[in-house]
Order: C-alpha cells, then structure tokens, then sequence
C-alpha cells in the first residue's frame, strides 16, 4: 500500500467517519443524561430530508440546515415528551420515532416532488461544498505532514469540521461546566440532583434537544454535503444504530468517541476497497466480514475483553418524583 | 326453499352478467413501490400505458402500491373489477400472484421482471446482460485509462447478472482492462445509500477508474453524481438517465418496461401467456442514445455497439448469463 492509497483511505475516513460522530455524541448528551435513544437515526432522517427539501426549493443549503435543524428538534421534542414528560418507555419511543421518520419522508417527499419519495438532486451552491483550507495547496509539496494537511485534512465540508469541533466542545461542557455536572449527575442519581433543587426534566430536555440538534447536523451531512447531492429514502441506512455502537465501544466518552467513530470510519473506508487489501494482505477478505467488523468489536466490548463498559446508571429510567 | 333457489338463480345471473360486462373493464396496472415517477422502472411502466392511452383514446385503471400489505389487495380489487390484463411490475409480487391467479382464470396477468408459472399470466424477464454487454462495450472502448468501475446496488445475483454481461463488453473492447467491482451492501438498505455509493466511486477512481458503470438502483444516483463532480464518465441503468449529468453520462442500459407494457395492452385480453424474454434483438434491453451524450458516443463506438447488437440478436454472439451457472468468465466477484 503506497503513501497516496493510505491518504485517500484516511480522506475517505474523516467523510464516513462524520455522520457517525454527530450521531454518536448526540447519543452521548442524551443517554448521560438517563434518556436512551434509539432514535437517532429518525431524527437524521428528517433532517436529511428536510435539508435536502428545502436546499432544493430555496436554492439555500444554510436555510436548509435550519429547517432541517427545526425538524429534528421537533422529534426530540416528541421524544422528550414521551419519555420525561410522561414517563413512557424509552426505546418505545426512540423506534417509534424512526418508524414516524421513516415514512412521513417519503411521503411528504413523494407529496412535494413525486420522485418517489426523493428529493431533485441538488445542484451548485446548493450543498455544502468541501472546503479548501489555507495554504493547502502550498503545502502539498511538503513531504508526509504537508501532503496529510492537503489531503486529508483539507477538503470536507464545514460540517465535518463542526463534528470534529464537536469533540472538544461536548468534552469541556460535559466536564468543566456546572451543565455539564449536573447532565452527567442526572444520568447516574437523578434523585440527588432533585434534591439539590435543580430541574431534572428541564435537564433532560435540554439533553435531548441538544442532541437533536447534532443529528440535524449528521442528518445534513449525509444527503446535502458534497459528494451527496439529495435526499433518497432510508438514505441512514442503519448509521443511527453504528452510532449507538460507537458510543457503548467509547464507554459514553466525547474523546473516545472520536476514536470509536473514526475506527469505524477506516474499518468502513478499507471495506469500500477491497483490491487494495488483497495487495497489502496477499490474501482476498470478503468485503462483509470487514462490514461487520464494527458490530463484532462492540459484542467483544459488550462481553467484557477490552474493559468494562458501564452505562450512565439511571438510563433508561423515567424519573418519579417522591411524594 | 323455493324462494332461496329463486334468489340464489337470480343473484347467480346478476354475477354472470355483471362478469361479462366486466370484462370489458379494459386493463389496469400497478406501479411497485417506489412510485410512477421514480426515473427508472415504474416511470418506464407508466410511460408504456401512457402512450397506449394516446394512441387508442382509450383508459386504464391504475393503482399505485404504497406499503406491502396493499399487493394482494390491489391484485384482487382489479380482478374483482372485471380488468384484463392487469399488469404488474416488480418481482415482489410475484408471490401473491402465484397464490391470486388460479382465483380469476378468466383474467389475464402480465407481470414484468419475474416468472409466475400459472396458465393466465404473462411472465416477462429481461436479459439485462446483453444490454449490460453493450454498454461494456462502450466504456471499454471509452476509456482511457484501460480501467472501468462496476458499483452494483445489493449482491445478489440479479445484480452480479449486470455486472457479468458488462466485463465480458468491456473484454471484448479491451481484452487487457481492468475491471473493479464494488457493491453498495448485502441487505436491501444497499438501494438507498447513495453516500456509500458516492464513497465507492470515489475509491475507484483512485485506483483510476474513469467509466463507472450503476446498477444500484436509487444508490445509483450518488454513482451518477460523483462521477460528473469528478470528470469522469458514468453509465446510468434501467430507465434513459442521461440526462442526470448531460455530457458526463457515457450511456444508459435500457430495460424497455414501457414497451413490454405496451405490447401486453395492445394485446388486450387476448394477451400471450407463457414467459416472454425481452432481449436485444426484440429491443427488450439496450443502450440510450440522445441529445445528451451524442457528443460523447463516438463514429467508431457506435457502429462497434451497433454491431454487436446485431450479432447478438442474430444469435452470432451469446452473452454469458452469470444466473445459470452461478459464475463469469470475464470477472471474479
């Protein structure tokens, strides 16, 4: 494998490697804050579709985004509703959301464009075009580090660069603000943080909304980020649920999120090109062993090999105020 | 018991009379899911019953499935309505249709893509790896770079029948091009994922591919775009998409749904049952040529593909079918 197939595969990651992250650390402020969602993949959907709709119509990718954005917190909203508001069961609510998600796209895309469910393709300035960062192309001549900064680095959409700001951003919320705390504190004891005096429902609202608002943002990046140009239906294809995995993989951690979902980002990169395995390898591996790749090395942290990978304690659990 | 045998007679009448004026309810079709205007299969479908009805004046019942569970009852209403030829596109109704038709044996069925062996339907199949042959044909002479991509929707034979036809075109052009495989997935999340699509294409043309040729269905679309952001020729499938990306599509391989659905309403009531293969030579399959891609087909490549059509529905040259053996000559997937 020479030094250019290694960067295209590391290029490759960071693309695939976005959605997953979002998603993951949406995952990440809901469930430490005790409310489960299965519901990720929902909420990107229609974020998805409404980004692609309203690109398409206005010619705005940006005004996309924020309707987009309006609709995934429009089913967090429901999905808070449902799970704090009045205690309903958790996952529940998270498979109902995708199931409502799944089919009010295609049908209200069928409605509006009568594509079958998709959306116009979207054409010039009408998605989020990779970005050339400064002096990439002088630094392209600069061995190793240069040609990583122009060809990896260089070149996503804004998105993805707000997925990787993300990171530190959920980190420095999570552990260094009194927010932070307290979101971290109502996932493991919700009654002590009651006691406290604070809003554990105001709390969890706020974590579920703020992961609606990373799922509009992964939502987005799969149907209007160049190279994508549309929506189609389904078009998550089971990224919601990879998410999840992500996320127990990172053991509920923003940084080790980062490392779970670009891993997965690569295992998936490596998979889409299977000649160049056979080369490196001498030996031809089927492309759905590497597929599955990320599920088994959840299972194998799910059993316990690779440390423990304990969950917020209180997740799950529709809080009751004592009487 | 008079009176019941009166009623039963009677009512027995109001059916057989109500029978015989239901035949003549004319035909009626049923679009799969995914809708009449998908730009591919259903669209072709509807436009077939579409130029049928201009061409005779006369109308069509139509029905447009919208969830699984409303197939059986769509067969059945139309039946029950006294339509013949009730005509059907996709193989997934192939099942209940095996199960419907003994019911009406009066009725005609015609379904399109799958084989349902009952004395009343129609069956036709398409050999998509002789017009996946021609379009083959086409990027190998094409390109330049003597490697051509193949990004198939989900892996399953079917798709693998696309891909085997266009290695062995792409052979014949250039016994020495390389020819790189990919497929969206393995489960029927593969037709709707266009990122992973966009995300093969591109790991092909890194390993210099510079025709790629789709058979992903609606993952298809992320093959189509990422090759006209990239420069580089693309192959759109089932229905004409040349127009997708005027001056970036090389060509279409066309599965002519509109004229089998057209024949098979021409043919009214009186409509052939058995199966009925469209290939090249009846112009069942082919490849699309327009204001598009003119510029792009070639003097030479046109009278190379011109030709092979002839000889293949002349029966001079026979394309492997990779569904009778499970294997291709041209290509290791």
């Amino acid at each position: 494998m020479d030094w250019l197939a290694l960067l295209q595969i590391l290029d490759s990651t960071l693309r695939l490697a976005t959605p997953l992250l979002l998603a993951c650390l949406a995952g990440l402020f809901s469930e430490r804050a005790g409310i489960f969602d299965i519901g990720l993949e929902g909420k990107m959907l229609v974020s998805a579709f409404l980004a692609a709709a309203i690109a398409a119509v206005t010619g705005s990718v940006w005004l996309g985004l924020l309707v987009g954005t309006l609709g995934s917190l429009l089913f967090a909203a429901i999905h808070g509703l449902a799970s704090i508001t009045f205690r309903g069961n958790q996952l529940i609510s998270g498979v109902a959301i995708n199931f409502l998600a799944a089919g009010l796209t295609v049908v209200v895309g069928q409605y509006w464009f009568a594509e079958g469910g998709r959306t116009p393709q979207l054409g010039q300035g009408q998605r989020f075009e990779q970005l050339t960062l400064p002096f990439a192309a002088e630094m392209r001549d600069i061995p190793v580090l240069g040609t990583l900064y122009a060809e990896v680095i260089s070149g996503h959409s804004i998105l993805t660069y707000m997925a990787l700001l993300a990171v530190p951003l959920s980190w420095w919320l999570l552990y260094r603000t009194r927010f932070g705390l307290r979101l971290r504190a109502v996932g493991e004891n919700p009654a002590a943080v009651d006691t406290a005096g604070i809003s554990v429902r105001r709390l969890r609202f706020a974590a579920v909304g703020i992961a609606g608002l990373l799922c509009a943002l992964a939502g987005a990046q799969l149907s209007t980020a160049e190279p994508a140009a549309g929506f189609i239906r389904d078009m998550t294809a089971g990224r919601g649920y990879i998410a999840l995995a992500a996320l127990i993989f990172a053991k509920w951690r923003p940084w080790t999120a980062l490392g779970a979902c670009l891993l997965f980002g690569f295992l998936q990169a490596v998979a889409l090109r299977p000649a160049l395995f056979e080369q490196t390898l001498g030996f031809r591996i089927q492309g759905q062993l590497l597929d599955a790749l990320p599920y088994i090395l959840t299972v194998v942290i799910l059993a316990g090999f690779v440390g423990r990978a304990i969950p917020p304690r209180a997740g799950g659990e529709p809080y009751v105020k004592e009487r | 018991m008079t009176k019941l045998s009166t009623f039963l007679g009677a009512s027995a009448l109001a059916l057989l009379a109500g029978g015989a004026m239901a035949q003549d309810a004319g035909p009626a079709v049923i679009f799969d899911l995914g809708g009449k205007f998908d730009k591919s299969f259903n669209e072709s479908a509807f436009n077939g019953a579409q130029r049928w009805a201009e061409e005779t004046g006369e109308s069509y019942a139509e029905f447009e499935l919208t969830a699984e569970p409303q197939r059986e009852q769509a067969i059945r209403r139309f039946a029950e309505q006294g339509h013949s030829p009730i005509i059907m596109v996709g193989f997934m109704s192939a099942t209940p249709l095996n199960e419907i038709a003994p019911d009406y044996p009066e009725t005609k069925f015609v379904i399109v893509d799958a084989v349902v062996e009952q004395p009343n339907v129609r069956s036709v199949v398409f050999n998509e790896h002789e017009g996946s042959y021609l379009v083959g044909l086409m990027a190998g002479m094409a390109s330049e770079s003597g490697t051509v991509g193949f990004v198939g929707g989900m892996d399953i034979p079917l798709i693998r029948k696309f891909g085997c036809g266009y290695a062995q075109g792409v052979k014949a052009a250039n016994p020495d091009a390389t020819i790189v495989t990919n497929f969206t997935g393995t489960t029927p999340a593969a037709w709707n994922d266009p990122a992973r699509a966009s995300e093969l294409t591109l790991a092909q043309i890194s390993q210099g591919v510079d025709v790629v040729y789709a058979a992903a269905g609606g993952s298809g679309l992320g093959v189509l775009q990422t090759a006209a952001d990239n420069d580089i020729l693309s192959i759109g499938v089932d229905s004409n998409q040349n127009y997708l990306h005027p001056g970036e599509v090389l060509t279409s391989m066309v599965k002519r749904v509109d004229n089998a659905v057209h024949e098979a309403m021409t043919a009214g009531a009186e409509v052939e049952v058995g199966v009925q293969v469209m290939g090249v030579g009846n112009e069942g399959v082919g490849y699309a040529l327009d204001e598009h891609n003119q510029p792009l087909v070639t003097e030479e490549i046109k009278a190379a593909v011109d030709q092979a059509a002839a000889q293949i529905a002349s029966g001079e040259l026979t394309v492997h079918d990779y569904m009778t053996d499970e294997s291709c000559p041209a290509l290791t997937f």
